[in-house]
């Protein structure tokens, strides 16, 4: 779809990826992604840094061409064309504002290459959107953090792009300011009804602005879906890991009911409701989220619809406010997290109390990950995911050095 | 003073069992050398810096016949017929310098700006060595630069005249161009130029539009510099210039029967435009900075 010049396009369009690979001197960025936008809908790519997305998001966009594949904009083949042909538009992690030119003169830039008429005054509507039309005149480096975010983004929407590209347009705000542009950009969209593709590191931003949500790993995507569903029912070790945090174990299937799937856990059984459990024999991990799990001081009667494991011992216990965070250790089990609500003033359990944790059989779910894959990888907490990100972050920085070097 | 006088006592202090008559007076005077000293030094320098220039300032109100060495008195003359000593050739010295400098700069900018973006946005064979390649004409002496090129005129045959000349300074100033101009291209966000291309801008307007505009102050810069360069440069322009008559060669040849005040007149012009210029642009920025400071 080549954009006629002095036409916007109506509405958003699909997006859609085909077999694409991109691989860099020395390493693939993506391996054989496929990929379905629908149109107007708000996407998120969302993965450590070094996973692809930005690289996918700088393919869409025509910065950089794939090694193999396809890229189709509203069902049309853009594959071959420069960024200047597409009907994408992208607001950048930097904003690259042209320094300059003045506010009003960047956000009219696009209308202009394009010779739309009346530029101007579609920019101060742009501008007007963002609340920013007071600014118009200033330059880019006369305005905050936040100010330049909006009107990068008005820069952007002013063309009505088929598809709006944003890379992490929101990581360089402080999170109040962030909060607040989530909520902008979301009813921004809403009210624009373009397809937006946003890619992100922050899982929080990912599952509260967008409808669907991709995790994507190591140059392919892991698990698609919507928010809650990926947090509920992660398919993957990486997805229960890196959405929040989860409960993870190994063991063997011991018994298969047509309702659940008994887990064997050194010497534990664990149940697991059939229909959330990806694999039903051999080897499997099973998890359950930390806010699932209740904690008990005394040993609870044993229900048939939870699981039980204990006596284990608290070894650690934060507080943040709402909830409180306490690390148990479990013979055998290993050791978990459980957030509990503070309903009563402070934590209830110290370090050192015995205590039982369980959890509704139905509040589990079993991935589909082969076991040996997942404790190769094995990120237990955020913390892992952080230190991993950051020597991800290390090598995509070493690798442009040596690029440009 | 009184400060002095109390470090003076404070260090005194220290020492005082033995010192207490004596005030400490060698440090005193130590200080009081150095209050004057520098200053001194520093008027002296510049006096030794300026002599040259305000004797050539001077000296082209001279009423001078025919060196311009003895003061005769002072005249308007030289300043109002500036070309009309020796049938103008100070004037036609100072036109042929002028040629020179502004076509040698604008070959050498716009050659130069576009090495500087290859060398820095692109990565190609031998781009290590063009660079250290670029770098030789500043690390050579003149003399050998001049006497190389002048050598390689003679045996291609090109006869030395005008061209010869704007050749050699293009060569030069290239690489003063391109080293000037590399640091800006350097300094440039790739995303802005991306962020031109997302907007639709085909690579020409981008690079017309966002690119150059921003690149602008380097190459404006590497312009100056090499213009400076090509109109001050004698050694070079001697080896390759032929008959043709440069404005420093001119007072060069002319310096051992006495250079005539018009020299003085065409060089007292040039340093004062120069002066005027650094000034209007440091007056409007510092406008310019207070305009954005009220905002």
């Amino acid at each position: 779809m080549r954009m006629p010049a002095g036409a916007f396009a109506e509405r958003g369009a699909d997006l859609e990826l085909v077999g694409i690979q991109k691989r860099f001197p020395g390493f693939t960025a993506i391996e054989n992604l496929d990929l379905t936008i629908p149109a107007g809908s708000f996407f998120a790519l969302l993965g450590p840094s070094g996973c692809g997305k930005t690289t996918t998001l700088r393919l869409v966009a025509g910065l950089e061409e794939p090694t193999a594949g396809r890229i189709l904009i509203g069902g049309a083949d853009v594959t071959g064309q420069k960024p200047h042909q597409r009907p994408v538009n992208t607001v950048f992690q930097s904003y690259a504002l042209f320094p300059h030119m003045s506010i009003i003169e960047n956000v009219a830039f696009g209308l202009r290459r394009r010779r739309i008429p009346d530029p101007s005054g579609k920019a101060h509507e742009a501008l007007r959107l963002v609340e920013l039309d007071h600014l118009a005149q200033r330059k880019p480096q006369q305005l905050s953090g936040g100010q330049q975010q909006r009107v990068a983004l008005a820069r952007a929407i002013v063309n009505r792009p088929a598809l709006l590209l944003l890379d992490e347009p929101l990581g360089a705000l402080d999170l109040k300011l962030r909060r607040q542009m989530q909520l902008e950009l979301k009813s921004i969209q809403e009210e624009v009804g373009l397809t937006f593709l946003h890619v992100t590191h922050d899982q929080e931003e990912a599952m509260t602005m967008a409808d669907t949500v991709a995790v994507m790993n190591k140059g392919r995507i892991e698990q698609l879906g919507a928010p809650e569903q990926l947090y509920e029912l992660p398919k993957t070790a990486f997805v229960a890991n890196f959405l929040g945090q989860s409960n993870l174990f190994t063991g063997q299937v011991a018994g298969t009911t047509s309702e659940a799937i008994s887990v064997d856990i050194n010497g534990q059984p664990i149940i697991v409701a059939l229909p959330r459990a990806h694999r039903h024999t051999g080897d499997v991990t099973i998890g359950v989220r930390p806010e699932k799990v209740s904690l008990h001081l005394d040993k609870p009667v044993t229900d048939a619809a939870r699981n039980l494991v204990g006596p284990g011992r608290v070894i650690d216990v934060s507080f943040s406010g709402v909830s409180t965070q306490y690390l148990v250790a479990v013979p055998g089990v290993g050791t978990m997290v459980v957030f509990a609500q503070n309903m009563a003033f402070g934590p209830v359990a110290q370090e050192g109390t015995e205590v039982w944790l369980s959890w509704n059989i139905e509040h589990g779910f079993g991935l589909e990950d082969d076991p040996a894959d997942v404790n190769a990888e094995a990120p237990k907490f955020p913390a892992d995911t952080d230190t991993r990100s950051i020597a991800a972050q290390k090598r995509d920085a070493l690798i442009s050095e040596l690029e440009e070097g | 003073m009184s400060g002095e006088a109390q470090a003076g006592a404070v260090v005194g202090g220290l020492v005082e069992t033995e010192q207490r008559p004596t005030p400490p007076r060698p440090r005193r005077t130590r200080v009081t050398l150095g209050s004057w000293l520098l200053p001194l030094y520093v008027i002296l320098a510049f006096i030794f810096l300026l002599i040259p220039i305000i004797y050539t300032f001077v000296f082209s109100f001279n009423d001078s016949i025919k060196s311009n060495i003895a003061w005769r008195g002072f005249t308007l003359d030289k300043w109002l017929n500036v070309c009309a000593v020796q049938n103008g050739a100070v004037c036609e010295a100072f036109g042929n310098s002028m040629l020179i400098g502004v076509v040698a700069t604008v070959i050498a900018t716009t050659l130069g700006t576009m090495i500087a973006i290859a060398l820095v946005r692109y990565r190609f064979k031998a781009r290590s060595a063009i660079s250290l390649l670029l770098f030789l004409p500043m690390a050579t002496p003149e003399v050998v630069l001049g006497a190389g090129l002048a050598a390689q005129f003679l045996a291609v045959g090109v006869p030395k005249d005008m061209i010869t000349i704007i050749i050699a300074h293009t060569m030069f100033c290239i690489s003063f161009v391109v080293v000037t101009v590399k640091a800006r291209v350097a300094s440039l966000d790739p995303a802005l130029e991306e962020a031109g291309r997302d907007l639709y801008g085909a690579p020409q307007q981008v690079f017309w539009r966002i690119t150059f505009p921003l690149l602008l102050p380097g190459v404006l810069a590497a312009a100056l510099l090499s213009f400076a360069l090509s109109f001050d440069d004698f050694i070079i322009t001697n080896f390759n210039s032929g008959s043709v008559m440069t404005f420093p060669k001119y007072v060069y040849v002319s310096a051992s029967r006495g250079i005539p005040a018009e020299a003085n007149v065409v060089a007292s012009a040039v340093f004062i435009l120069a002066l005027v210029i650094v000034v209007a642009a440091q007056v409007s920025s510092a406008a310019r900075a207070k305009r954005l400071a009220r905002r």
